[in-house]
């Protein structure tokens, strides 16, 4: 038996396993099946990373290597080359690799830590050829900054999330030409200095409410239709335009990865596509948390690590047994414009931060939280976009008076 | 003169308005710390970026690097040039000087490589 196994050993996993061990608990494994820890940092070599940890501006290989040096001072085991397949409903791990074979592992508690992966769903509504020179944005990414291979020299990107707009400086950098970004919404998802940065540096035109209709070329891409879409996110066929390219870079978002959590049977939010969880981050299932981007799709790693010591300190008390009795949770709603809220759902004791995202590009505009009809919390903000994750700050007093909480975006 | 900025500073990237007279920064708005009150003042005047990238290994692969400031704008197709044309000798540590005195700036390594 093993006390804490932690699946995953990026920023989430490392955190979250250090956290534990300081909080007392030794007998921690973290199971990475790449061949280093860092997870999806290693790739991204720009900087932007750690501001609000730790007050510099740090590249993602670097941000990890602060994490990775802690877990090796402390002495935290770790397999790498090993991937989790399977875990039982009563916490046994089955897990490969080339050296043990097949094994098991159970264990008292469980730390999800698996990032998330690209969707590729994009790709397959466009009509046209399929030839090669289609990649996503991450794909891409690792062939240019861990191999050393740039995929191609003119280049057009569909989607306009973060990994994108950082391709489109990167590859252009370089020596490729981007020569758009084309959005189908009218609002990018990326955050508005990776547009500055990465886009208008180099006067790489984004094109919002715009959307690729067709591939073309037989063996290589030889270039694609783009055309502007309607409100209903339609292309407008008068408006169809052939681009010469090479290459089509897909950045159509990040979904968690939790077919393993689905095993164990734990709880998903259709919405965020993660477990539901508390405020300590723990999931449907006792003794099994969720942490970074597995949960719920972050843009900042600074976050996933806030988040993964949380769940690694929870981790630690339910080892301990230092868990609150029975209690009733408050449970958090949402009103759609608001999409969803992590935590979920809350106990009542201490504040709590509540981190959420919401559907649309707004101004002026109020979150509002309700208990029942009253209003119990107001924060202004200037801007939201769905691109920005948003927190309030949940004080012990809202929350001991309160049963069920509502959180609504209104206008100013 | 006024120039409206998008701040790169940190994650919340304020809308900057930088009023210009001739070629110095009279004042700026917008921002919500002091530091995207420098970022304007030199954007304005003097544009920089730290230029991430990668650079080649004497055993064919590549290891990230980063200048150690930021170089001026108009300096970083050059800076990128002298980069590529370089080849690391292995191994690396995390914070090695690769390249000294790139248009004033070190370019030093972001990730260990044996
Ligand atoms: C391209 C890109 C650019 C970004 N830019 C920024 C930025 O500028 N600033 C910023 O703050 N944040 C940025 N982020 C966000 C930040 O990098 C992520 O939020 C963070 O890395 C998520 O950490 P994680 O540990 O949850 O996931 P990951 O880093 O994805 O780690 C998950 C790990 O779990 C492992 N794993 C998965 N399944 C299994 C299994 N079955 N068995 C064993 N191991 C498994 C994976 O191999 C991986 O190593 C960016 C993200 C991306 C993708």
């Amino acid at each position: 038996m093993t006390e804490l196994v932690i699946i995953g050993g990026g920023p989430a996993g490392m955190s979250a396993a250090i956290a534990a061990y300081e909080a007392g608990i030794r007998d921690v494994l973290i199971i990475e099946r790449d061949e280093a820890l860092g997870g999806i940092l290693q790739q991204c070599i720009h900087n932007g990373f750690g501001l609000h940890k730790f007050g510099e501006e740090l590249t993602g290989p670097e941000y990890a290597w602060r994490y990775e040096k802690r877990v090796r001072e402390l002495g935290i085991a770790f397999k790498l080359g090993t991937m989790v397949l399977d875990i039982s409903k009563d916490k046994v791990i089955t897990a490969t690799n080339p050296e043990d074979g097949m094994f098991r592992i159970e264990a008292r508690a469980i730390i999800l830590a698996m990032g998330c992966r690209e969707r590729s769903k994009g790709a397959l509504n466009i009509a046209g050829t399929r030839p090669a020179g289609i990649y996503s944005a991450g794909t891409a990414q690792k062939y240019v900054n861990m191999k050393g291979y740039l995929p191609g020299k003119e280049i057009v990107i569909l989607g306009s999330g973060d990994i994108g707009l950082i391709m489109a400086r990167r590859m252009t950098l370089e020596g490729a030409k981007v020569k758009m970004v084309c959005e189908l919404m009218p609002f990018s998802s990326g955050l508005a200095r990776n547009i500055e940065q990465c886009l208008n540096d180099f006067d790489i035109p984004l094109k919002l409410s715009h959307t690729v209709v067709e591939i073309h070329g037989k063996e290589r891409v030889e270039g694609v239709t783009i055309a502007r879409v309607d409100e209903n996110r339609k292309p407008i066929e008068e408006t169809r335009e052939f681009v010469p390219c090479d290459t089509l870079l897909l950045s159509v978002g990040l979904i968690p990865e939790n077919e393993l959590s689905k095993k164990i049977g734990v709880k998903l939010s259709p919405i965020t596509g993660g477990a539901e969880v508390d405020e300590k981050r723990q999931t449907s299932v006792p003794g099994v948390f969720a942490c970074g981007n597995v949960l719920h799709v972050h843009d900042l790693v600074d976050f996933v690590s806030e988040e993964a010591e949380i769940a690694g300190r929870a981790a630690a008390e339910y080892i301990m047994e230092e868990v609150a009795e029975m209690q009733e949770y408050v449970e958090i709603e949402t009103d759609g414009r608001i999409r969803y809220t992590v935590p979920q759902k809350t106990l009542r004791g201490d504040d709590v931060t509540v981190f959420f995202r919401v559907g649309n590009v707004a101004r002026n505009v109020k979150i509002n939280v309700y208990s029942g009809e009253r209003l119990v919390l107001t924060k202004r903000k200037s801007r939201v976009a769905p691109g920005e994750m948003e927190s309030v700050v949940l004080s012990s007093e809202i929350l001991e008076s309160a049963k069920k909480l509502r959180f609504c975006l209104e206008e100013e | 003169m006024e120039r409206k900025l998008t701040c790169i500073v940190c994650p919340l990237g304020c809308e900057l308005c930088a009023v210009l007279d001739g070629k110095s920064v009279v004042s700026v708005s917008g921002n919500t710390c002091r530091r995207g009150e420098k970022y304007a003042i030199e954007e304005c005047t003097d544009p920089r970026r730290t230029v991430t990238t990668t650079v080649r290994c004497s055993d064919g692969g590549v290891v990230a690097v980063k200048t150690d400031c930021a170089v001026a704008k108009k300096d970083m197709a050059e800076c990128m040039k002298i980069i590529n044309n370089f080849v690391a000798h292995l191994p690396i540590a995390i914070g090695d000087i690769i390249i000294k005195d790139v248009f004033g700036s070190n370019v030093v390594a972001t990730q260990n490589k044996e």
